[in-house]
């Protein structure tokens, strides 16, 4: 399948939006709107969206926008589908977009609550790993060996970033996928099939930030062929929180160092931190490839 | 019409099944638990009609709300003290949106520490949100408010809170007279204010605005809450032909010529009618809406009473500046022609207002009468 095949021909995205040049959360929605086609409802939490969408009344996308408190993002999507069904309206896709601070930290009960109730809606998680709306903030999205300017050197990050994918695995929704900005094909695929999907679909798209994570704003699709190249951000997708499913699988794992290097976010790591990092995106490498069709995830 | 023997919470429950709401969002706390589990009883024999889910929390449920609201949908939920605290941001942020959304919130105190008792501190904190408040005094009153309130927030675009004391109303056995469900769709018929969302028609609905635009939704916010007083009269009018009972912003109970009249929200003023007869000279006004507030209509029966004093009971207190009914009720007679002097009982924490305290504090050993300075007595301290 190629973007031909998924492309509803539908573009939701106007062009003359305010994101950042070299913006990946820009560019993932306009990939995954086509792929799901104008019969949807954008709810948008805090993020860089809420800014990337335009000041009513000029909108950045040809569907409605319904903004939401940044808490409550998966609760409001629930209820903005459950009230179209009680209007007699079945078919229009309800789509959550959230940054990782609106999934990770302050979104993360409602998000658990309407995965646990399988609320039927698709929450989109684009994780530019820090709150990045108010200036690159620590999250809990944030990686290890990364520095902030709520984390600035000579601190550094020394938590690893948290799981959501197993954390989401864990509530059993019927879909849950990873996917990302240099891989277009395989992120609109999974938007089409989540489309056909009734229950909670969940995404985990990581989103590079030029800006945030010091890098040049041409190196947004670099930055995330590499994390995914270097098994830092595998590509997969998880059915009913048991059967995992790699998506895409690097001919040959690209080191770890020419992604950090590119990146002035991660410029206080030491020799021991690069090495620290390897070993633990290789150990959740190797335990990912031993999911097998049913297996327990993780 | 058929008389029951419920509580103020099951006849909050019924209230919403008769009006034909979409969606119940139900998380629970003490005292509202009831009126939830009503909800759900109503659900799971498939005589609610509309959609019941449970929520994780407060915050969820109201957040919930908000997103069916949007779609067009009449949605009810209900909470109570911290509960009702832990929602403040999508108390604001419903009111913002317009989403005529009802609440019912049982009055209870805050912590720390724990208490369950009824201190109206939880609803009177969000006064200043956008949301309509209408307290009720008895079991009937919370029956036939929350179906006007659905009509009332339809039609002004306001979110409604219907607002009762825990345990004095909430689980005090009344009769209610709970008209049948045809009966009451006379008066209330389905949903139809419009939907926000609308599939199809690309709308940023919400969106990041300057503070000159801002200035003029608050405004419109404003504008709406003057429009509740000729609203609620229309709605009375229809709901008294249909029912017979009508409750106007303002209950004024032996008023002409007293000398003291008393001032109260919720069930205080079922101990205060229960006693009037025997008091000589006293009078009470009820405020049965504290937002938007009443203050033209109390200001008016005040001056046309002649009253020597005015004693507010207030279930609640603003440390720091005092009860919080007495406060507004002083800015409500700022400047009215020999206006009395306004006289505070606080009974923060809950306490109950009994017969006996009431004759200590009229018999005018408490409060000086006829211009002396305002003051403020503790219920606590009276016994």
């Amino acid at each position: 399948m190629n973007l031909r095949e998924t492309d509803s021909g539908a573009e939701i995205l106007y062009s003359g939006h305010s994101a950042c040049p070299g913006c990946g959360a820009a560019l993932a929605v306009r990939y995954f709107s086509r792929a799901l086609g104008p019969d949807i409802v954008m709810v948008i939490t805090a993020c860089c969206w809420s800014i990337i969408a335009g000041g009513p009344p000029l909108t950045t996308l040809k569907c409605p926008i319904l903004h939401c408190p940044f808490p409550s993002a998966a609760s409001v999507g629930s209820g903005v589908k459950r009230g179209l069904e009680q209007k007699g309206n079945r078919d229009t896709t309800v789509v959550v977009l959230a940054g990782d601070g609106g999934t990770f930290d302050i979104g993360l009960q409602a998000l658990s609550g309407a995965a646990q109730r399988n609320e039927d809606f698709i929450f989109v998680c684009y994780d530019n790993e820090a709150y990045m709306n108010t200036g690159m903030q620590t999250s809990s999205a944030t990686p290890y060996g990364c520095h902030t300017n709520t984390l600035p050197l000579p601190r550094t990050k020394e938590r690893q970033k948290k799981e959501i994918m197993r954390i989401m695995a864990a509530h059993g929704i019927p879909y849950a996928a990873t996917a990302t900005v240099a891989f277009p094909d395989d992120l609109a695929q999974k938007f089409v099939k989540a489309r056909g999907i009734k229950g909670f679909r969940f995404f985990h798209l990581l989103i590079p930030c030029p800006p945030g994570w010091g890098a040049e704003s041409d190196e947004t699709i670099r930055l995330s062929r590499l994390a995914v190249e270097s098994c830092l951000f595998p590509l997969y997708e998880i059915r009913d929180g048991i059967t995992v499913e790699l998506t895409y699988r690097p001919p040959q794992k690209a080191p770890l160092e020419e992604y950090l290097a590119l990146q002035r976010r991660f410029s206080g790591l030491e020799r021991w931190q690069v090495e620290a990092l390897q070993h633990s995106v290789d150990r959740d490498w190797e335990r990912l490839l031993q999911q097998g069709e049913g297996a327990a995830p993780f | 019409m058929p008389v029951e023997m419920i509580t103020g919470s099951q006849a909050a429950a019924t209230a919403v099944q008769r009006a034909g709401v979409d969606l119940v969002v139900a998380y629970p706390i003490t005292p509202q638990t009831a009126i939830v589990e009503t909800l759900a009883e109503y659900w799971a024999r498939g005589e609610l009609g509309g959609e019941y889910v449970n929520a994780e929390s407060e915050y969820a449920s109201l957040a919930y709300c908000s997103g069916a609201a949007s779609a067009g949908a009449r949605t009810f939920t209900a909470t109570s003290s911290h509960g009702l605290a832990y929602m403040h941001e999508m108390i604001h942020w419903c009111a913002g949106a317009r989403h005529p959304i009802v609440l019912a919130n049982v009055n209870r105190a805050m912590g720390a520490p724990w208490c369950l008792e009824p201190d109206q501190i939880d609803s009177l904190s969000q006064r200043d949100t956008g949301w309509i408040q209408l307290y009720c005094a008895n079991a009937q009153e919370v029956f036939d408010t929350i179906l006007q309130a659905f009509a009332l927030a339809e039609s002004v675009l306001l979110p409604c809170m219907v607002v009762f004391d825990g345990f004095y109303v909430s689980h005090t056995y009344e009769a209610v007279d709970i008209p049948p469900r045809d009966t009451v769709a006379r008066f209330l018929g389905p949903s139809c204010f419009a939907a926000q969302v609308d599939p199809g028609r690309p709308a940023n609905l919400h969106g990041l605005i300057g503070a000159e635009a801002q200035s003029r939704l608050v405004l419109s916010r404003h504008r709406a809450m003057e429009r509740v007083w000729e609203t609620l009269r229309e709605i009375n009018d229809r709901f008294a032909a249909l029912f017979g009972r009508s409750y106007p912003a303002v209950e004024g109970v032996a008023c002409e010529g007293a000398k003291t009249l008393l001032v109260t929200a919720g069930s205080c003023a079922e101990t205060i009618k229960s006693v009037l007869p025997a008091l000589d000279g006293t009078g009470l006004l009820r405020l049965k809406a504290v937002r938007p507030f009443p203050a033209r209509e109390l200001r008016t029966r005040v001056e046309a009473s002649g009253a020597e004093t005015v004693i507010v009971v207030d279930r609640n207190c603003s440390p720091g500046l005092g009860g919080i009914l007495a406060q507004e009720v002083k800015a409500a007679l700022y400047g009215a022609a020999a206006a009395p002097p306004v006289q505070n009982l606080i009974l923060a924490g809950g306490v109950d207002l009994t017969p006996w305290m009431l004759k200590r504090i009229l018999d005018g050993s408490l409060f000086t009468g006829g211009g002396g300075p305002d003051r403020e007595v503790w219920g606590v301290d009276l016994a």
